[in-house]
């Protein structure tokens, strides 16, 4: 897929934010189990559908270790993680939120990391509060604390602005609403594949993550939660496998986690994003970061180098993402002429409205880069901005 | 010129370049022939709103003839509204409604059409047909 060419131009691959390529082992894995033992897991008497479910369960292993849970029980897989979010926003919203309630998230969430939200409140009669952003796309602390009440039933942050690419503070924006007994769901679709993630040194409550965004099958997704958590929330969806007993007048629900997984699981999706992990700890997780700081730093310059130009989101913390718009040019009319040299980029609001609202633009640029990117191909980039200067003025 | 003579022309002038790079130059150029709407018809009212470009389109109808004035906030959406208007504007509602647009997918502009792409194109044109189906029936 790197490889490959459009209009005749090697493609140059800058959309990693919106999903990345895939490592061979992961393609060949998902080829693995449909040509050698595709099996419905945990149904079968028979040895294939062993074989898958016990693929399927090395793979919940393999995420427990990748983002140190303390159990697999606390792993839930899902389709994604939008699905991730809605589960644990409806579930907790059955069980813990009443009228009067608040949930705070912040002014930098994907859309996946409000609507779910709103939906519940709309349901329950909360509130949703939302923690501000300064101008350089960094959340406002002191506004956030102000913000935690008694009324507060739940924070639900993003790790990382997927529009901006700028790093929340979430260690700190957890210890803060602990102190005041209130759990916290961590969006990591866009940090988890760009450092190491401890959910239990970053003592979350939730952490859900996308299996594409890290290299894996689109479709697939996990939720961790916290055991105790995950206990107490009622299932969000309910069917096959997540069940003890089932009659017409009650259904006792399984044991953790099958509880959250109603019906067939994407399980060669599964079992490949463990070879996507896999792929990911063999490089290492911190030489991944090292490179991609390095990537970031040199965009980065050579960029903000160029006049016209403007950078949105300019924190210190970062994941290899540049939100930028030249000036006078339509951020639409930028990314077609850059994907006609060949150049994939993002162009838009991102599904962030309120992260554009905030900067008063109608959308931008966003480069988004990750290890196998080169130093060429953002030469080639800024290269191609400036042509796209030079068309259209 | 019929609408079809026009689409065959402006494929015919597309088809003379084989890079992207400068059919999207033509494209550009093409912006500039755009019959612009009058800035007081910029408003909401004629807002067609697509995710990533916005459209403003103003109808007018007289001697049965359908005419349209357009603008966009992107210059390869004006490009584009500039060749749709080319074809589509100064036609009688009957041409319009009857009319099949086969040059957006012979030049290679596809991709701006799906409706999931949503940059405002597809509904355009769908409001064109509607104006003209509007227009027909209050002349009828």
């Amino acid at each position: 897929m790197l490889g490959r060419k459009v209009y005749n131009k090697p493609l140059i691959y800058l959309d990693n934010a919106a999903t990345t390529q895939k490592p061979l082992t992961v393609i060949e894995a998902i080829r693995d189990v449909y040509m050698k033992y595709n099996g419905n897991i945990h149904r079968g008497v028979h040895i294939v559908s062993d074989i898958a479910s016990e693929a399927f369960e090395d793979a919940r292993e393999n995420v427990r270790s990748f983002i140190n849970a303390a159990k697999k029980e606390e792993i839930v897989f899902t389709s994604g993680a939008t699905a991730s979010i809605n589960c644990v926003a409806y579930s907790f919203g059955e069980r813990f939120v009443r009228e009067g309630d608040e949930i705070v998230i912040s002014t930098l969430e994907h859309h996946a990391n409000i609507v779910p939200w709103q939906m519940m409140c709309e349901r329950k009669g909360a509130l949703l509060r939302v923690i501000p952003v300064d101008d350089n796309g960094k959340i406002i602390f002191d506004d956030y604390l102000k913000l935690l009440s008694d009324r507060t039933r739940i924070v639900a942050v993003t790790q990382v602005s997927n529009a901006l690419g700028v790093i929340l503070p979430v260690k700190d924006i957890i210890e803060a609403a602990h102190e005041m007994e209130i759990p916290v769901l961590v969006d990591g679709a866009q940090g988890i594949q760009h450092g190491m993630v401890d959910v239990r040194s970053l003592d979350c409550d939730f952490y859900v993550f996308s299996g594409h965004k890290i290299y894996g099958p689109a479709g697939t997704g996990v939720l961790y939660g916290k055991e105790k958590w995950l206990e107490e929330l009622p299932p969000c969806q309910g069917g096959g496998d997540m069940i003890k007993n089932v009659t017409f007048e009650k259904t006792t629900y399984a044991d953790l986690p099958f509880k959250f997984e109603a019906g067939t699981m994407n399980y060669p999706g599964i079992i490949a994003l463990a070879k996507a992990l896999d792929y990911i700890s063999d490089m290492g997780r911190e030489e991944i970061a090292q490179r991609e700081k390095l990537l970031l730093s040199y965009a980065t310059a050579r960029l903000g180098a160029i006049k016209r130009l403007k950078i949105y989101g300019v924190a210190e913390e970062k994941i290899p993402t540049i939100s930028f718009l030249l000036k006078n040019i339509h951020q639409y009319d930028t990314g077609m002429i850059l994907d006609k040299m060949g150049i994939a980029v993002r162009t838009g609001t991102h599904c962030a409205q309120p992260v554009m609202d905030r900067f008063d633009v109608e959308g931008t640029v966003r480069v988004s880069m990750c290890f196998y990117n080169t130093i060429e191909e953002i030469d080639l980039l800024g290269n191609g901005i400036e042509t796209v200067i030079s068309m259209f003025s | 010129m019929t609408v079809n003579e026009i689409q065959d022309s402006i494929i015919e002038e597309f088809s003379l370049f084989e890079d992207w790079m400068d059919k999207y130059n033509l494209l550009i150029d093409m912006a500039r022939e755009l019959p612009v709407i009058d800035p007081k018809y910029k408003t909401k009212d004629y807002l067609i709103e697509g995710c990533q470009s916005k459209v403003w389109l103003y109808p007018g109808f007289s001697g049965g003839i359908v005419t349209f004035t357009a603008d966009s906030d992107a210059i390869i959406t004006r490009g584009i509204i500039a060749l749709l208007l080319k074809v589509l504007s100064g036609r009688t509602p009957d041409e319009i409604i009857s009319s099949e647009l086969y040059f957006i997918d012979r030049i290679g502009l596809r991709q701006n059409l799906s409706p999931t792409r949503s940059n405002g194109l597809y509904s355009m044109i769908r409001q064109i047909r509607l104006y003209a189906m509007a227009y027909k029936a209050k002349s009828e």
